[in-house]
């Protein structure tokens, strides 16, 4: 079976990387300071969205692994998915001064 | 495996001479057990640790029977007893029950069911014995410390606010431990992937492999979810963090959600394992093709997959909204259906064999019969308007002992059996195994269905005292416990006795298919002296394979 059949990134890479998710965390913390209603959690999540993807394709070297890694990876996602979709029938269905 | 090319049939037992080399007799230093990274040699390290919590575990469950003997609480005070359950349910549940069949059977087995000579990640293995053992010393920690009364569950808030006992140091031994399974399950899962002998296709492939691929799936997309749980649980108490006090703007209940989406696929874990010796026992000891392979071996990925849909239904007179518990009610019924078709299977395979009532297989047919029971009371509780009744009560106490004490330890009894003599070389006495398996069926029965009874009249669970109206159920209940602890304590005595003194077995002494069984007992240190090959089906017996060729 053909796991990690690249190399995957160079050491500048991997520092290029790095330091694009410490200016994410940035830009987090710099929008966590304005009042922007709802706003606030969707740029929050969409930011770690991105920071997510970003390590899972380059830090956990999904770009650079087979097709049995992605499935075990999109499991992973799905599972998360299970988790909170069946928790929210609860959240989002109560009644009451919760 | 009849057309596995290049290896012998068995001799016959009284010719039978351990092999000059083996895995056990290539090195004795201290150095050579502590730093191996033979799979077997850290089966039998995983055999030993199990073992000793098991007894812990198991001397806590006795204190407690014998305070339940009479209505009064005066053997152990109502604190004593609330530690003494939590000691129990935490050793029984992290450290004996969801390890045992993988780290042990599975450690040893599965490198040799496969053809290969070892799994993937040899030294990852150690490390996860070592990570094993040092979360378990963290949790006896606990005990020195005054131990834990939140029971094994852990519940927000009183573990985060009001307990005054070791939380912290239980959490982390648990939290240490999970790593463990972690790495096990992923070892498993790149082994089952990678390193099958040749021909060894999936629809090949023994049915415990496939029980065990189900479990390292659960063990990888679960036990991280703990570990997060456990982690914000320890962050609440020491920091004051708010995850789960309404005060601090948590909801207790996602303590709950959190927490079950990972311990009731760990009832999967505890029990996918069993289903899978039993395959080989049933098939073994009636000498048949398991009914049904393609499907029994499908169950057991529709088992792992259903486990992670139902964990609301712990959750139903809880604060849950009703909409979510009649969804969790409903999903938990689908778990019926692949539970079923294995008995189902495994009652058709035994239809037309050539049974013999050997030591594992009488395991097998006690696992049958009480998960069955496990398994059928659990019905009882998916129901939305029973389980108000049942909740908290020991009806529930013993569904669950059904499905991990009945099931799984008779699960993983019958495969200690079934593997000791690959695993020492040698047999064990025969009467004493029967023996033993028939007193752990009659002990358990005694133990348990008087539970179903007193919890079914109202008895709640984790109390120390209780209304004498109880008492008669209570003293069968005890008078059981202590069967099964002889019949428990038992084995232990004779597959010891029999690790040294034991009449040498030889490779095959069940005539059982299977790559295990084509390589010398005890194996040498690489399993087999050339990769075997395989061209038939899983379980096809012929002349060869009984050893008649």
């Amino acid at each position: 079976m053909a796991v990690n059949s690249k190399e995957g990134l160079s050491p500048a890479g991997i520092a290029l990387i790095g330091i694009v998710l410490l200016a994410l965390l940035a830009l987090t913390i710099a929008i966590a300071r304005f009042h922007w209603g709802a706003w606030n959690l969707i740029l929050a999540m969409a930011i770690a969205t991105v920071k997510l993807i970003l390590i899972a394709l380059y830090f956990m070297r999904l770009r650079y692994s087979g097709r049995t890694l992605w499935v075990f990876a999109a499991a992973g996602f799905f599972w998360l998915l299970i988790l909170v979709g069946l928790s929210l029938s609860d959240y989002l269905t109560r009644r009451g001064p919760y | 495996m009849n057309n596995i090319a290049s290896m012998p049939a068995s001799p016959p037992a009284e010719a039978a001479r351990l092999p000059a080399r083996h895995y056990l007799n290539e090195a004795h230093t201290l150095r050579s057990w502590f730093l191996t990274t033979d799979h077997k040699r850290i089966a039998l390290l995983f055999l030993a640790s199990i073992t000793v919590f098991f007894l812990i575990a198991g001397v806590a469950a006795l204190l407690m029977r014998l305070e339940l003997l009479t209505p009064e609480g005066d053997l152990v005070q109502a604190e004593t007893y609330n530690r003494l359950f939590t000691l129990h349910g935490v050793l029984m549940v992290w450290f004996f029950l969801i390890p045992s069949i993988p780290t042990v059977l599975g450690n040893f087995a599965i490198p040799m069911m496969l053809g290969a000579r070892d799994l993937a990640f040899p030294r990852l293995n150690l490390i996860s014995w070592y990570l094993f053992v040092g979360g378990g010393t963290l949790t006896l920690y606990s005990l020195i410390k005054g131990g834990v009364d939140t029971g094994w569950t852990f519940y927000t808030p009183y573990s985060t606010l009001y307990s005054n006992s070791a939380v912290l140091s239980t959490v982390a031994g648990v939290f240490v431990s999970g790593f463990s399974s972690i790495l096990t399950g992923l070892n498993f899962i790149v082994t089952i992937h990678t390193l099958r002998a040749r021909g060894l296709t999936w629809f090949r492939l023994p049915l415990f492999i496939w029980s065990m691929y189900a479990t390292s799936l659960i063990l990888v997309l679960a036990t991280p979810v703990l570990a997060i749980t456990l982690l914000l649980l320890a962050m609440e108490r020491f920091f004051g963090f708010g995850f789960f006090d309404p005060r601090l703007g948590g909801d207790p209940l996602l303590f709950q959600h959190l927490f079950w989406f990972y311990s009731h696929p760990a009832v999967y874990i505890m029990i996918l394992p069993g289903m899978g010796v039993v395959s080989e026992l049933v098939a073994a000891f009636s000498r048949r093709r398991v009914f049904g392979y393609k499907v029994v071996a499908f169950s057991s990925l529709a088992i792992a997959v259903y486990g992670f849909l139902v964990w609301g239904h712990h959750m139903f007179v809880a604060g849950q909204s009703p909409y979510a518990g009649l969804v969790f009610s409903a999903l938990s019924y689908l778990v019926a259906i692949p539970s079923a078709i294995k008995v189902f299977n495994w009652t058709a395979t035994l239809y037309k064999g050539d049974i013999s009532l050997d030591t594992p297989m009488l395991y097998a047919l006690g696992f049958i019969g009480l998960f069955t029971i496990g398994g059928l009371t659990g019905l009882f509780l998916a129901a939305l308007g029973l389980d108000v009744h049942l909740t908290d009560t020991y009806f529930v106490v013993a569904h669950f002992h059904f499905i991990m004490v009945g099931g799984m330890v008779m699960g993983y009894l019958g495969g200690i059996h079934y593997w000791w003599p690959k695993i020492s070389g040698r047999l064990y006495t025969e009467w004493m195994g029967r023996f033993s398996a028939i007193t752990a069926f009659v002990g358990f029965n005694l133990t348990f269905l008087p539970q179903f009874l007193a919890g079914y009249l109202g008895m709640p669970r984790r109390y120390w005292a209780y209304a004498p109206e109880y008492q008669v159920l209570n003293v069968m209940s005890t008078l059981g416990a202590s069967i099964l602890g002889v019949a428990y304590a038992f084995p232990l005595i004779y597959l010891t006795w029999s690790f040294w003194k034991g009449q040498v077995a030889g490779p095959n002494p069940w005539e059982a298919t299977g790559l295990e069984w084509r390589t010398p007992s005890p194996p040498p240190t690489h399993n087999f002296e050339t990769p075997p090959r395989v061209t038939g089906e899983a379980y096809e017996r012929s002349h060869a394979a009984r050893g008649e060729a």
